[in-house]
């Protein structure tokens, strides 16, 4: 392997400029503003889903729960959540019948930032404003599906409902709920969830958007079955 | 004189992935999104230790070999050349070990560890032909 010295001498050259070029890229790589992207498909473990069943809301003794699988990118979902969650939190979730069990359920094959959306609510669920993020998120839905820098805008947008966003950019570039997101995913394609919105209640699925009239009648019907 | 610019292309390659894992790269370039999968997976981990880290330390050990092994005093199958293949070789093995990972445990292909594991492998072979024929010895004096 030995080489004579001239030649050797160019070796080196060339060996020096190739290692200044690749230290210049990860300069560059380090400097340049850090994008987020959430893993698709990681191996879920325990500690992702230890003590966590989904976001709920509503009273913990309510007769009732409603789960809902949905993806942040999907319009469908968001038209549901701007146009009758409303209703449905005001009827049914504040008045103690219904409790909601929120669960991700990110189409990736179609939606490019549906779990940097999904990070992006669970890393607000940090600060105690999981759902002031979740609607937020919902309703600039327009604005950041087909963003190439999704997470500086809900980085944003957290900071605009007063969370701490250094903390918040931390827990987006960590990428620690991935696995929470994975889990949620597994368990809709488990129930037999395969589109978005799709609502659990009373062991039976329901799939698309349902007004919150529809809703009511659904839930007034399933809690008029007796009880097994 | 290539296996000294394969090792430092995979030692740019492994710092790359390590950065990643200690948050100074936000995202990695990789069209499949498979890198990050497996860098994010448990197995990125060996024996406690983040196997990029390993790969840093690794080719950085290769490349001083294979520097070493240019200079005219170890010309023929001196004990840098027969270390690099030593070392390389067993590079191979764990190369390997990782890429059945990757496709049978973790379902995901990282570009940048299959690009490591062709340069290791390349590198292994062109460190067992200069033991068993050396180049410099018939000239070297």
């Amino acid at each position: 392997m030995a080489a004579p010295a001239t030649g050797l001498n160019r070796f080196y050259l060339v060996l020096g400029a190739v290692a200044l070029a690749g230290i210049a890229a990860l300069v560059y790589q380090v400097r340049k503003p850090k994008g987020v992207s959430i893993p698709a498909n990681v191996t879920v473990l325990t500690a992702d889903t230890a003590g966590f069943r989904g976001y709920l809301l509503g009273s913990d003794s309510a007769t009732l729960e409603v789960s809902e699988y949905a993806d942040y990118q999907c319009p469908a979902c968001g038209a549901f959540e701007t146009l009758q969650f409303p209703a449905v939190r005001a009827q049914l979730i504040t008045t103690g019948k219904v409790r909601w069990r929120y669960r991700d359920f990110p189409l990736d094959n179609v939606h490019r930032n549906t779990r940097v959306a999904a990070h992006a609510a669970a890393c607000a669920e940090e600060q105690g404003k999981y759902w002031e993020l979740h609607s937020a998120i919902y309703d600039r839905q327009m604005d950041w599906s087909e963003s190439r820098n999704a997470a500086s805008q809900f980085s944003e947008i957290a900071g605009s409902l007063g969370l701490d966003r250094k903390r918040f950019d931390e827990c987006m570039s960590s990428a620690k709920y991935a696995g929470r997101i994975q889990a949620s995913l597994e368990e809709g394609t488990r129930l037999g969830v395969g589109s978005t919105p799709t609502f659990l209640i009373g062991g039976r699925l329901y799939l698309g958007v349902l007004s919150s009239d529809s809703l009511r009648k659904v839930i007034e019907a399933t809690l008029r079955q007796p009880t097994p | 004189m290539g296996q000294a610019l394969l090792c430092l292309a995979g030692l740019f390659i492994s710092t790359y992935l390590y950065l990643f894992k200690i948050g100074k790269i936000g995202t990695l370039v990789c069209g499949t999104g498979g890198c990050e999968t497996v860098q994010l997976s448990p197995q990125s981990r060996f024996l406690g230790v983040e196997v990029a880290l390993i790969g840093v330390l690794g080719y950085a050990v290769l490349l001083g070999l294979a520097l070493l092994a240019l200079q005219p005093r170890f010309a023929g199958p001196t004990w840098p050349v027969r270390a690099l293949a030593l070392l390389s070789g067993g590079a191979v093995l764990f190369s390997a070990y990782l890429t059945a990972l990757e496709l049978f445990v973790i379902h995901a292909i990282c570009r940048y560890c299959v690009a490591s594991a062709l340069i290791i492998l390349v590198s292994f072979v062109l460190a067992l032909r200069e033991v068993r024929n050396p180049p410099g010895v018939a000239g070297a004096a």
